[in-house]
Order: C-alpha cells, then sequence, then structure tokens
C-alpha cells in the first residue's frame, strides 16, 4: 500500500511493540524483587520477551518511519 | 472452521486469572491502537473501490497475512486447543491436510478466475457466472449465515472473558463489537485489513511464549511425548496417521478415509475456496501475482499455526497436574474442562505484563474474526442485494455510506444474534450446521463455472438450489431419525464428525450431478459471455518470464512439500 503520505502499516505494529516491549520488560524487572507465582520463573520470560518486542518494534518503528520516506 | 460445537463454558465458579494495572494497560492501548486506525485510516476511504476492497492494491503479504487472521479467531484458537487436549495431534489435520491443499488451489487454480473477472465477492462471481439468481441465492444465505456467526462467536468469546477474567457478560459484547463496528465503519475493508495484520502479529507474540516455555519443562518434543505416554497409556494421542486405520484405535473415532476424502477435500475445499470472508482479503490484492501468492503465503502460516494452537493443547495433557475432562464433568466436580486449556496454561507461563499480551492475542483473534464477518456481510448486502434489487444507478458515494450502514447493522444484528443464543443455548449448533448445509454445494457450483464453459445459468442455480436442499434434508433426517446416520455415513460404527463429512460429500455430489444434467438440458451461454470466468475462454498472464523464485507454482511446491515432511515426521 503505497499511497502518497499514508503511513505504513508496519509503523504502527512497530509503535505497539515497542510500548508493549517496554512495559513487558519493566514487569519483568520488577518481577525479579517481587516473583509472580509463575512455573519456570527463574527463566525471566518477561525479560527476555520484552527486550525481543523492543528489538523488533523499533526496527520496524525505524524501518517504515514516516520521516525516512521522505 | 469448526466441526466441534462452540465452546461451552458452564463451570463459571471463579476466574482463572487476575490482571495487574500493566496487563490491563496493554489491553487498553490495544484498543485505542485499533481505533486510532480507524479514524486514521478514514481519509484515506473513499471510492467504493477503497470501502469494499481496499483499493485493490495490497501486497501479497498483508493479503495473506490478513486471509489467514480472519480465519484465526479467538475460539479457533481456544476450540483447537482444546480439541488437541481431548484428542490429540488429531487435531493437527484441520490445520495441515484439512486447510493447506485448498489453500494452494485457490492460489493456484481459483484465484485467477476470481480476479480476473474483478468481482467484488464470491456471490457477485456467481451473479457474472450464472446469472442474477444463483448470486442472489448465494448472497442471501451467507450474508444471514455470517451475521449469525458473527453473534455466537461474539456471545461465546463474552463468556470467554468471563472465565478467564471475570468480566461481565454484557461489558464485552458492547466493549468489543463496538470497538470493530467503529474501525470497519470507518475504514471499510481497508481498515479491517490493517487491523488484520497488527492483529496476527500480536497473536503470535502473545502466544508463542507458552509452546516455548512449555518445551522447555517438558524438556523438548521427547519429553511431550514420554510424559503424554506416561500420563494416558490407555490412549494414543501423539500419532496422526497410524491409528487411523480403524475406528476404534483412536481418541477421535474417526477413519482416514474420512480425514482424505470428507475433511481433506470436500470441507476444506469448500471452505477455503468459496467462504468470501477469507477469498474478499484476496480480492484485495494489487495484482494477479500477488492475489496468487497471498493464498499460498497464507498457507505457509497456516501450516505453522498448530506450533501456538495444537503444542498448548498437547502440552496440557503432558504437563498439568489435574486431568482436564468435558465441560458437563466440571459442572458437577468443579474441575477445570478442555475448553479452559489454553488460558490455564497461559496462566501456568505468563507473569505480569505476559498475561496482558497473551489476553490481548485472544482479543485480537476474536476482533479479527468479527471484523472479517461484518465486512464482508457489508459487501454482500451492499453490492449483491441492495444494488441489483434496490438501487440499480446510484453514485458510488451512495453506496458507500450504505456499506457503512450496512456495517452498523451487521453489528447491531450480531449483537442481537448473541443476545438471543444467551437465551436459546441450543440454537448454537443449528446455525453450526446450517453454515456448513452451504459451503459444499456453493464449491460445486463455483468450481462447475469456473472449469466447464458448458455449465449453463439454469444448471447452476438449479446444482445450488437442490445441492443446499440434499444437506438440510440429510440433517433433518438424521434429527428425525438418530439411526439414520449409518445410511447417510454408510457405517453403523459413524460418530458426529463422520456425519458431518458425508453429508458434505453427498450435497456437493447432488450439486455436481445436477448441474450437469441440467446444464445439458439447457442452452449453453454465448462463449463471448464467457470470457474472462471460465477456464479455456479467459487469457492468463504467462509467467514466462518470471524468475522462477518469482512464481507461485514454485513457492506451492515448497510448502506442498513441507506438508508432506509434517505428515511424515508426526505419522
Amino acid at each position: 500500500m503505497h499511497r502518497p503520505g499514508m503511513l505504513s502499516i508496519w509503523f504502527f505494529i512497530g509503535v505497539l511493540l515497542l510500548i508493549y516491549g517496554i512495559l513487558i520488560l519493566g514487569s519483568g524487572l520488577y518481577g525479579l524483587t517481587h516473583p509472580p507465582a509463575v512455573v519456570l520463573n527463574d527463566l525471566h520470560a518477561g525479560i527476555w520477551w520484552g527486550l525481543l518486542l523492543i528489538v523488533m518494534g523499533a526496527f520496524y518503528t525505524f524501518r517504515f518511519a514516516p520521516w525516512r520516506k521522505n | 472452521m469448526r466441526p466441534f460445537p462452540a465452546l461451552f463454558f458452564q463451570s463459571v465458579t471463579s476466574r482463572l486469572v487476575s490482571l495487574s494495572a500493566v496487563d490491563l494497560a496493554i489491553i487498553a492501548l490495544y484498543f485505542i491502537a485499533v481505533i486510532g486506525i480507524g479514524f486514521y485510516l478514514k481519509r484515506y476511504t473513499k471510492t467504493g473501490e477503497d470501502f469494499f476492497l481496499a483499493g485493490r492494491e495490497m501486497t501479497a503479504w498483508v493479503a495473506g497475512l490478513s486471509f489467514v487472521a480472519a480465519n484465526l479467531g479467538a475460539l479457533e484458537m481456544m476450540g483447537w486447543a482444546a480439541a488437541a487436549y481431548q484428542y490429540g495431534i488429531l487435531a493437527a489435520h484441520w490445520y495441515w491436510i484439512g486447510a493447506i491443499p485448498a489453500m494452494l488451489f485457490l492460489g493456484l487454480v481459483m484465484m485467477p478466475f476470481y480476479y480476473i473477472s474483478k468481482t467484488h465477492s464470491v456471490p457477485g462471481y456467481l451473479k457474472l457466472r450464472f446469472g442474477q439468481s444463483s448470486g442472489a441465492l448465494a448472497a442471501i444465505c451467507f450474508g444471514f449465515m455470517t451475521v449469525l456467526m458473527s453473534g455466537i462467536n461474539m456471545y461465546s468469546m463474552a463468556l470467554v472473558m468471563k472465565v478467564v477474567l471475570g468480566w461481565d457478560i454484557h461489558f464485552s459484547i458492547w466493549a468489543s463489537s463496538l470497538t470493530v463496528g467503529v474501525y470497519v465503519v470507518l475504514g471499510g475493508l481497508l481498515s479491517a485489513i490493517f487491523n488484520e495484520v497488527l492483529q496476527f502479529v500480536l497473536i503470535w507474540l502473545g502466544s508463542l511464549l507458552i509452546s516455548i516455555i512449555g518445551l522447555v519443562e517438558a524438556g523438548g518434543w521427547t519429553g511431550v511425548m514420554a510424559r503424554i505416554h506416561h500420563n494416558f497409556p490407555a490412549q494414543n494421542y501423539t500419532s496422526l496417521w497410524s491409528t487411523l486405520g480403524s475406528f476404534s484405535d483412536n481418541p477421535m473415532g474417526i477413519h482416514w478415509v474420512g480425514i482424505v476424502f470428507g475433511l481433506g477435500w470436500v470441507i476444506s475445499f469448500g471452505y477455503w475456496t468459496t467462504d468470501f470472508l477469507v477469498v474478499q482479503r484476496v480480492l484485495a490484492a494489487k495484482d494477479l501475482r500477488s492475489a496468487k501468492m497471498a493464498p499460498i503465503i497464507g498457507a505457509g502460516f497456516k501450516m505453522l499455526v498448530p506450533f501456538i494452537v495444537i503444542l498448548p493443547g498437547l502440552l496440557g495433557l503432558a504437563l498439568l497436574p489435574e486431568h482436564l475432562v468435558g465441560e458437563d464433568q466440571a459442572v458437577a466436580t468443579g474441575g477445570h474442562s478442555f475448553n479452559e486449556v489454553l488460558p490455564l496454561m497461559l496462566a501456568r507461563y505468563c507473569g505480569p505484563g505476559l498475561l496482558g499480551l497473551g489476553i490481548t492475542a485472544l482479543m485480537a483473534g476474536f476482533m479479527s474474526g468479527m471484523a472479517g464477518n461484518v465486512s464482508a456481510f457489508a459487501t454482500v448486502w451492499t453490492y449483491d442485494i441492495y444494488r441489483p434489487f434496490f438501487r440499480k444507478q446510484a453514485s458510488d458515494a451512495h453506496y458507500v455510506s450504505v456499506g457503512r450502514w450496512c456495517t452498523i447493522l451487521g453489528v447491531l444484528v450480531s449483537i442481537g444474534t448473541a443476545y438471543f443464543v444467551m437465551q436459546f443455548h441450543s440454537i448454537m449448533d443449528y446455525v453450526q450446521a446450517l453454515f456448513s448445509f452451504f459451503i459444499a454445494p456453493l464449491f460445486g457450483t463455483v468450481l462447475l463455472g469456473m472449469l466447464w464453459s458448458r455449465a449453463t445459468p439454469a444448471g447452476g442455480f438449479w446444482g445450488l438450489l437442490s445441492g443446499t436442499a440434499t444437506a438440510i434434508g440429510l440433517w433433518a433426517w438424521v434429527k428425525i431419525s438418530p439411526s439414520a446416520l449409518q445410511y447417510v455415513a454408510l457405517s453403523p460404527k459413524a460418530k458426529d464428525m463422520a456425519e458431518n463429512m458425508y453429508r458434505a460429500l453427498w450435497s456437493w455430489l447432488v450439486c455436481v450431478l445436477v448441474t450437469v444434467v441440467v446444464s445439458y438440458m439447457t442452452r449453453p451461454k454465448p462463449v463471448e459471455e464467457l470470457t474472462g470466468l471460465v477456464y479455456g475462454h479467459t487469457t492468463l498472464p504467462s509467467e514466462g518470464d518470471l524468475r522462477f523464485y518469482q512464481r507461485p507454482i514454485f513457492w506451492a511446491g515448497l510448502i506442498a512439500v513441507g506438508l508432506v515432511i509434517l505428515n511424515i515426521i508426526f505419522w
């Protein structure tokens, strides 16, 4: 979809994933001192998954940012 | 595509998980994002082409992802995870042999005719090929079934939210359906597709973690198998084909003939190639090659969906300390039922934040399914019923506004259906059966229309009508006297699942037979009216100048090989 001026769909996805990543990483770090009652908590899934979302989100946000196209 | 009855959650004793502030923030952000996208896209949705076909400018990737997302509803996810817990790995057949061949066939064989005819819908194609009456019959059946299904899904989803989160049913119904209504009314199919791609990404990121941590806990795939055998020594839950030689050897009570011909042929081809809900996404592709590639890309992802849907069910068999039971027993004993396996696994591994993402994935699944229903309903109602029968000549802007009103109407009728189902539970099974009546004969009519130029308008109409009548008749026969099942399914040992498959097969055969006979008795359509609609009278652009990796057939072949390998691995 390349209409003049229209933002790419991947830009929206990138921004949302970036925010989600920060929130999930944050609660993962908080979980280091206040461990949640889940199985295999010592894997610290929140931290890793948060980082993954941040990396993916940042990639899509900057790769498809509106200011790059113009 | 759910051959099982819709999920019932009767054991509403206590909620399974409780959300923290960060989870609620993640869910709220999701709602803001989808509505925001709707408002943003309104300015790009001016013409009918924009509203009903998303401007026909989707890339193969966007159309392909949206194609899978429209099908991947939340109930689909929870229902198949539950089926995997109940029947084991056999549930994967509905994702592999029961989907992939049909999707590849749609891309390679049928898509060129849908796309070149420039139709906006499947009933629209029938109208071009067989005339007004066939198109109208298909449009009316499809329109009603779609909103009814949408209402049923909405009600089931609200029940899920009540069981999992303890949310009020009325709140869930209104909040989710109004959100979908807002973004589809504003941006039409463009906005629906845009959001479906977003929802597709969230569904994967929200549910993938369950499978990953589950595999770690169980000690890999061999660990999963060993634990299931240890927990349930009496049944074989881990073989895809080797137990299908006899009805009594596998948990599903099914025979391989039923899986291959009933599921793999009629049911899956009927659903994937003629259900306008999914086909509409591909019609929005920007050119023919993208339209052919979209179902193929979709098939590639569909093949991977068992990893986030079937595997959690198997992990539940392997790892959950309590054994889940059927819904009735769960109500009686206060235990958990199969249907809760996906939320149970989610709650097992996901702490604050991740839990919100997982719940968002379920909601995204629900909304993508519902947006698919209402956008397809609006298109069919506006172009295939309103335009030919109410106002033939009107401006493009008029039809766009009718489309917007139809979307609102579709949402309201869905909500009405949801409340109706809340009062009369048994209606649910009837409507699901109704939906299956229509799809198998429709596949016969569309297939003959595309590949056989001798098929006449009268043949198409009477074939479709008699096929549908056959399906309804067989269903009513078994309903009135259950012993008739042995005649319908050709075996006294057959169960409900076999009934569905054989009913589809018979109604398809009757449709094809009647179409052929009536066609030979009536005058054929002039050849010049078949141009662009039928094989042999349509110029298909050559792909000779493309490199091999640019050709759809190459990728379809790769996916077919992948399908065979997967089936051998899990034999």
